[in-house]
C-alpha cells in the first residue's frame, strides 16, 4: 500500500513535468492550430540559456526572468521570420520545417554546450515540506508553478480581448482578419508564449533529469500523450491529462514492469482516445456538410 | 661520347635496371605497405555516434583525432602521420554498415580503430572479417568480441561487461552472502551483458540473491519510479547498471528517498566529473565501483605525471573537451594502444601485421591505468583490459582497496 | 468512366531512358554505391507505400518505421530460423505487414489528424521495445539482433552480389511502383482521393470510407514492409537500434520532399534521405544535423509541394511559355 502511494506520488511528480510541458504545446495549437515537435528542444535551448547566465554569475531569479523574456522574443522571431515564409503551404510542409527546427536545436546545443550532464539548480529548498518522504519541496514548487501558469492562461484566453483575439486568429483567420485582428502578429505572440512556458518548463524539468540536449525528448513523447489524453483544445485537460500519464507510467512500471511501460501505456491512451476521440476534456468538433 | 664510356654508361644502365627489378612490387624504400599506409601516412578509419541517441559518446572520435594531431605533431609513428578518418553512423547499424564499406572500400583504410557501439559492430562484424581488414580495441564491452577462432580479425578493448559483473558477483559471495540485491539496468544488450555476468558470477549458489531487478529505457525522462520499486523490495544491496545521466538519477532518488543500501555503481556510470559532482559529492559517499583507469577528478592522482601530461594534452589540443570526462580519458587510453600497435608494426604496415601485432602485447604499460596494471594480449588471447580494483567513494576520491582483481580470479 | 489517361509518350521516353541508365549504372561504380543505391531503391518503396496514406489518402502516419521494421525482421526471422530461400521472404514480409498495417487501420479510424500522427507516433517509438523485449528475444534476437546472410548471384551471372541484390531489388520497385500507379489512377485511386479531400461527400456518393481507409493503411503497411525485408537484406543485418523514431521521421521527410500524392516523388524523397546526411557531414563536422536542418528548412521554403510539385510547376510554366509563343 505504501508503495502504491508512494508510486502515485511520484507520479505526480514526474507528471508535473508532462503536464507544465503540454500546457506549452497546448499554447501553440491554441494559438496556431499546429503542434510545433521542436517545442521540447527549444525549452532545452532556452535552459541552457539559462544555465549559461547563472555560469556568469547572475542570482537565480534574474536569470529566470531574462531568460523567460529572451525565450519570449526568440519565439516571436522564429514565427515571423522562420515559419512565415511557410504560413500557406500544406501543413505537412510546416510539420517538415518543425522536424528541421527541432534537428538544428538539438544539434547547435550539442555542439555549444557539448553532452555532459549538468547539474542545474532548483529555486526551491533543499528539505521537503514539512519533512514528508514522498514529494521533495521542488517536485512540489513546480507543479505550483505549473499550475499557477494554468490559471494565468486561463484566464487570459477567456477574459482578455488578447486572448480572445489569438483564439479567433487561430480558429478563422479570414473573418478575425475582417475584423481588425492582426493574425501575423497573434501567431507570432502565441509563439512566444509557447516558447516562455516552454522556457519555464525546461527550468523546473532540469534539476530532476539534470541538463543535457537529449533530456527533452522522452519529455516532449509522454506530454503529447498527455495533452491528447485530456484534449488539446483544453489547457485544463492538458494539464489533467500530464498528470494522469505520469501517474499511469509509474503504475504501469511498477506493476506490470518496467519493459514495456511505454507501449502498455500507449495502447491504453489509444484506447481512451478511440472512445473518446477529442480526449478527456477536449470539445467534440461537429463539422457541418 | 667515347666507346668506353658508352660501354660504361650501358653496364650502369644495366646494373641499374636489374637493382630495380629486384625490389618487390608494392614495396617503396622504406617497407612494406598494405591499403592505406605509405611512407607519409598511414590511415585508420572510424564510426562514432556524433548524432542520434548515443552522441555523448561522439566526444570520444573527437579526443582522439587531437590525440594523434599530437602524435603527429610530434613527429609520428616511425616517420608516418596518422590520418583518423572519423565519420558518423549516428548509432544506427545500417549507417554503420554504409559508412565502414566506405571507408573499407572507397578510403581504403589500413584498420578500423575503436568503432563505437555493440550493435553498430555486430553489424559489421562479418564484412570486416571477410575482407580481411583489421577491426581492433572495439569501443564495446561486449563480451564476443575476443573470438580470436571464428573472427581472427577482431579485437575488443573494453574491460568486458561480463567480467565486470563477474568480479562484482564473487566479491559479494565472499564478503556479504547474505546480500538481498536489487538491480537496475539499462534494457540493451549492455545492461543486459553486465546483468548477465553478475548472474553467472553468482552462480547456483548466488542465485537466489537477486531478489529485485528492474529496467529502464535511455529514452525515459527519470528511473525514480524504478528506484521506489527497488527499495521497496526490502534489498540492502544495489546494484546500479546505468550510464551517466541515469546512473546519477538514480544515485540522488536513493539518497533523497532515505535508502541508504550497499550501491555498487557500474564502471560506466561512476566517472566523478560526470556523475557524482552532478549528483552532488556529499550524497555519492560509500559508493562502490570497479577501476580499471585513473578517475581525473580524483584528488590522489592530482600530481600523477601521467594525470599533469593528461591535462596538458587536454588543455593544448582539445579545448572544448571536458577534462572532467571519463568517456575523454577512455578515448585517449585507446588512442595511446593504438599508437603502440602501429609502433611495434615498424616498417611492415601490412594488414596481416597489424593485426599480428594487435595480438602480440605484452606487459604494455599505460601509465593512466591504474598502478599494477598491464595490457596483454596473444593469439588465443584477444581481450586487452581483463583486469580492475575495486573501489569506495570517500567523498573526495575513489579509494581503491583490495588487490588487482582479473576476471578469472 | 473512363481511367486517368495514360502516360504521356515524352513521359514513357523519360522512364524508358531512366530504366536504362539504372541497369547500366552499376557496372560503372563502385560496390558501395551500388549498396547505397539499392538502400535507396529500398526506400523509395517505402516511401511510395507511406505516401498511398498521407497523399493520397490524408492519413497521417509519423510511425511508418514500425511496418519497415516489421517487414525487415520477418525476413530475417524467416532466413535465420526457417531457412527459407531469401526472394521468398519479400513477398511473405509483405502479406504480414498488410494485416499489420489493415489491424492498426481499423482503430485508427477513430482517430483524426492530430491525433492520428500521435498515435502512429507512439507506435514507431514502441516497436523498437516490442522487438528488444523478452519473451520475443529468442526470435528476435533481442537487443543483439540477427545476422542475414547475404544472397550469392546466380553462377551464370558474372556481377557481384551487391550487383545482383540491386537488380533485384530494382526488379521488385519497378513492379510495386507499376502495381501502385495502376491502383492509384483507377477507382480506387480516385475513392481515396475523394477520402482525403472530402469524406463526408464520398461517403454520401456509396464509398465505404471505413474499409478504404484500413485498406489503404494495410497497402501502404505492404509496401513499407516489403522495403523492410529488400533493405534488410542488403545490410545483412537487423536490430531494434535499426529501427529507432528517426527512421520514421526520415519516410515522413522523404515523402514531404518528394512531394505529396506523387509516385515520382517517392525517388526524389529516397534520394533525399539517403545522400543528403552524407553531404550534410562533409560540409560541417562540428554540427552536421543541423545542416540538415537548414537543408530541409530551405527546401520548404523553395518547393513547398515537394519536387514532383516543383517539376510539375516547371513543366506547366514551359509548356505556358510555348504556347503563348
Amino acid at each position: 500500500m505504501d508503495l502504491l502511494i508512494h508510486q502515485v506520488l511520484s507520479g505526480l511528480a514526474t507528471g508535473g513535468i508532462y503536464a507544465s510541458v503540454a500546457l506549452a504545446l497546448v499554447m501553440i495549437y491554441q494559438a496556431t492550430h499546429e503542434v510545433n515537435f521542436a517545442q521540447g528542444e527549444m525549452a532545452m535551448f532556452a535552459t541552457y540559456l539559462a544555465w549559461t547566465l547563472l555560469q556568469a554569475g547572475l542570482p537565480y531569479w534574474v536569470a529566470f526572468f531574462i531568460t523567460v523574456i529572451v525565450a519570449f522574443v526568440g519565439g516571436v522571431v522564429i514565427e515571423r521570420v522562420i515559419i512565415r515564409p511557410v504560413e500557406n503551404a500544406p501543413i505537412l510542409a510546416v510539420v517538415t520545417v518543425f522536424i528541421g527546427l527541432l534537428v538544428i536545436f538539438n544539434s547547435v546545443a550539442g555542439w555549444i554546450f557539448s553532452y555532459t550532464i549538468k547539474p542545474f539548480p532548483s529555486p526551491f529548498p533543499e528539505q521537503p515540506l514539512f519533512g514528508n518522504a514522498y514529494l521533495s519541496s521542488h517536485e512540489l514548487g513546480s507543479m505550483g508553478i505549473t499550475l499557477v501558469l494554468l490559471l494565468m492562461l486561463f484566464v487570459f484566453f477567456r477574459f482578455t480581448p488578447l486572448g480572445l483575439a489569438m483564439r479567433a486568429a487561430a480558429q478563422n483567420p479570414v473573418s478575425s482578419r475582417l475584423v481588425g485582428v492582426r493574425v501575423g502578429w497573434m501567431l507570432a505572440l502565441g509563439w512566444g508564449l509557447a516558447a516562455a512556458i516552454g522556457a519555464i518548463a525546461g527550468m523546473m524539468i532540469a534539476p530532476v533529469v539534470f541538463l543535457e540536449p537529449n533530456m527533452m525528448g522522452g519529455v516532449l513523447l509522454y506530454a503529447f500523450a498527455g495533452a491528447l489524453l485530456g484534449g488539446i483544445d483544453s489547457p485544463g485537460g492538458a494539464v489533467v491529462g500530464g498528470f494522469l500519464v505520469g501517474i499511469l507510467e509509474n503504475i504501469v512500471g511498477a506493476y506490470l514492469g518496467t519493459e514495456l511501460k511505454f507501449t502498455v501505456a500507449l495502447v491504453l491512451i489509444v484506447t481512451v482516445l478511440v472512445i473518446r476521440p477529442s480526449g478527456l476534456f477536449g470539445k467534440i468538433h461537429v463539422s457541418r456538410v | 661520347m667515347t666507346s668506353r664510356t658508352l660501354k660504361v654508361a650501358q653496364w650502369v644502365a644495366a646494373s641499374a635496371t636489374l637493382a630495380l627489378s629486384l625490389v618487390p612490387v608494392g614495396a617503396s624504400a622504406a617497407g612494406k605497405y598494405g591499403p592505406g599506409a605509405s611512407d607519409t601516412e598511414i590511415k585508420l578509419g572510424q564510426t562514432m555516434p556524433y548524432s542520434g541517441p548515443a552522441s555523448a559518446y561522439g566526444t570520444i572520435g573527437k579526443v582522439q583525432t587531437a590525440y594523434f594531431k599530437m602524435v603527429n605533431d610530434q613527429g609520428g609513428v616511425n616517420g608516418r602521420k596518422i590520418n583518423l578518418i572519423s565519420v558518423d553512423d549516428g548509432y544506427s547499424p545500417p549507417k554503420t554498415v554504409e559508412q565502414v564499406r566506405k571507408l573499407v572500400e572507397q578510403d581504403e583504410v589500413l584498420a578500423l580503430f575503436n568503432t563505437l557501439g555493440t550493435a553498430p559492430n555486430s553489424a559489421i562484424h562479418k564484412y570486416v572479417n571477410s575482407k580481411r581488414v583489421p577491426h581492433l580495441l572495439l569501443s564495446t564491452g561486449a563480451t564476443k568480441w575476443g573470438d580470436p577462432k571464428n573472427y581472427p580479425w577482431t579485437i575488443g578493448f573494453n574491460l568486458s561487461y561480463q567480467a565486470e559483473g563477474m568480479i562484482y558477483a564473487k566479491w559479494l559471495l565472499k564478503n556479504k552472502p547474505d546480500a538481498k540485491i536489487a538491480v537496475l539496468y539499462q534494457n540493451d544488450d549492455y545492461g543486459k551483458d553486465l546483468l548477465k555476468g553478475v548472474k553467472d558470477g553468482l552462480a547456483a549458489k548466488g542465485a537466489k540473491m537477486i531478489i529485485a531487478e528492474a529496467t529502464y529505457e535511455v529514452s525515459d525522462p527519470t528511473v525514480d519510479s524504478q528506484i521506489l520499486t527497488l527499495k521497496n523490495s526490502g534489498a540492502d544491496t544495489f546494484i546500479n547498471i546505468a550510464t551517466p545521466k541515469f546512473s546519477a538519477q538514480a544515485i540522488r532518488k536513493a539518497y533523497d528517498s532515505g535508502w541508504k543500501p550497499l550501491h555498487i555503481v557500474n564502471n560506466v556510470g561512476a566517472s566523478i566529473g560526470s556523475v557524482l559532482t552532478p549528483v552532488g559529492l556529499d550524497k555519492s559517499v560509500g559508493l562502490m565501483t570497479l577501476q580499471y583507469y585513473k578517475d581525473p577528478n580524483d584528488t590522489q592522482w592530482k600530481d600523477d605525471p601521467a594525470m599533469l601530461e593528461w591535462r596538458a594534452f587536454m588543455g593544448r589540443y582539445y579545448r572544448e573537451g571536458d577534462p572532467k570526462d571519463a568517456s575523454n580519458m577512455y578515448g585517449y587510453l585507446a588512442a595511446q594502444t593504438m599508437v603502440q600497435i602501429l609502433k611495434q608494426c615498424g616498417n611492415d604496415l601490412t594488414r596481416e601485421n597489424v593485426m599480428r601485432q594487435a595480438a602480440s602485447l605484452k606487459n604494455f604499460k599505460l601509465p593512466l591505468l591504474l598502478p599494477g596494471m598491464t595490457v596483454n594480449t596473444s593469439a588465443t588471447d584477444f581481450f586487452l583490459m581483463e583486469q580492475g580494483q575495486l573501489a569506495k567513494f570517500t567523498g573526495t576520491q575513489w579509494q581503491g582497496f583490495g588487490d588487482v582483481l582479473g576476471a578469472n580470479d | 468512366m473512363t481511367n486517368k489517361p495514360a502516360l504521356s509518350r515524352n513521359q514513357v521516353i523519360g522512364i524508358a531512358v531512366l530504366l536504362v541508365a539504372a541497369c547500366v549504372l552499376p557496372f560503372f561504380i563502385a560496390n558501395y554505391r551500388v549498396f547505397q543505391l539499392t538502400l535507396a531503391l529500398a526506400y523509395a518503396i517505402a516511401i511510395l507505400g507511406l505516401n498511398m496514406l498521407i497523399g493520397f489518402n490524408g492519413q497521417i502516419s509519423l510511425g511508418h518505421g514500425a511496418f519497415y521494421a516489421i517487414g525487415a525482421y520477418t525476413a530475417a526471422i524467416l532466413m535465420d530460423k526457417a531457412n527459407m530461400p531469401y526472394w521468398l521472404t519479400i513477398p511473405i514480409a509483405g502479406i504480414v505487414c498488410l494485416a499489420a498495417g489493415f489491424l492498426f487501420g481499423l482503430p485508427a479510424l477513430r482517430l483524426e489528424g492530430l491525433y492520428l500522427a500521435i498515435a502512429t507516433l507512439a507506435l514507431g517509438i514502441a516497436m523498437p521495445q516490442i522487438l528488444k523485449h523478452k519473451a520475443f528475444e529468442h526470435w528476435t534476437g533481442g537487443s543483439q539482433g540477427l545476422v542475414i546472410i547475404k544472397p550469392e548471384a546466380p553462377e551464370w551471372l558474372k556481377i557481384s552480389q551487391d550487383q545482383w541484390l540491386y537488380f533485384f531489388t530494382l526488379a521488385w520497385t519497378v513492379l510495386l511502383f507499376f502495381i501502385a500507379w495502376n491502383l492509384l489512377r483507377g477507382r480506387v485511386g480516385r475513392a481515396m482521393v475523394a477520402i482525403r479531400d472530402q469524406p463526408v461527400a464520398a461517403q454520401a456518393m456509396g464509398v465505404n470510407t471505413s474499409i478504404y481507409k484500413a485498406l489503404t493503411f494495410g497497402v501502404s503497411a505492404l509496401y513499407t514492409g516489403m522495403a523492410g525485408a529488400l533493405g534488410a537484406i542488403a545490410v545483412q543485418f537487423v536490430a531494434p537500434d535499426s529501427f529507432t523514431l528517426f527512421l520514421s521521421f526520415s519516410l515522413f521527410i522523404g515523402v514531404v520532399i518528394g512531394g505529396l500524392a506523387s509516385i515520382s516523388g517517392a525517388i526524389y524523397g529516397a534520394l533525399f534521405i539517403q545522400f543528403i546526411p552524407n553531404i550534410a557531414d562533409e560540409i560541417s563536422k562540428a554540427a552536421p544535423w543541423a545542416i540538415y536542418g537548414v537543408f530541409l528548412i530551405v527546401f520548404m521554403y523553395v518547393m513547398p509541394t515537394g519536387v514532383a510539385g516543383f517539376i510539375r510547376m516547371l513543366r506547366v510554366r514551359l509548356l505556358r511559355g510555348r504556347v503563348s509563343q
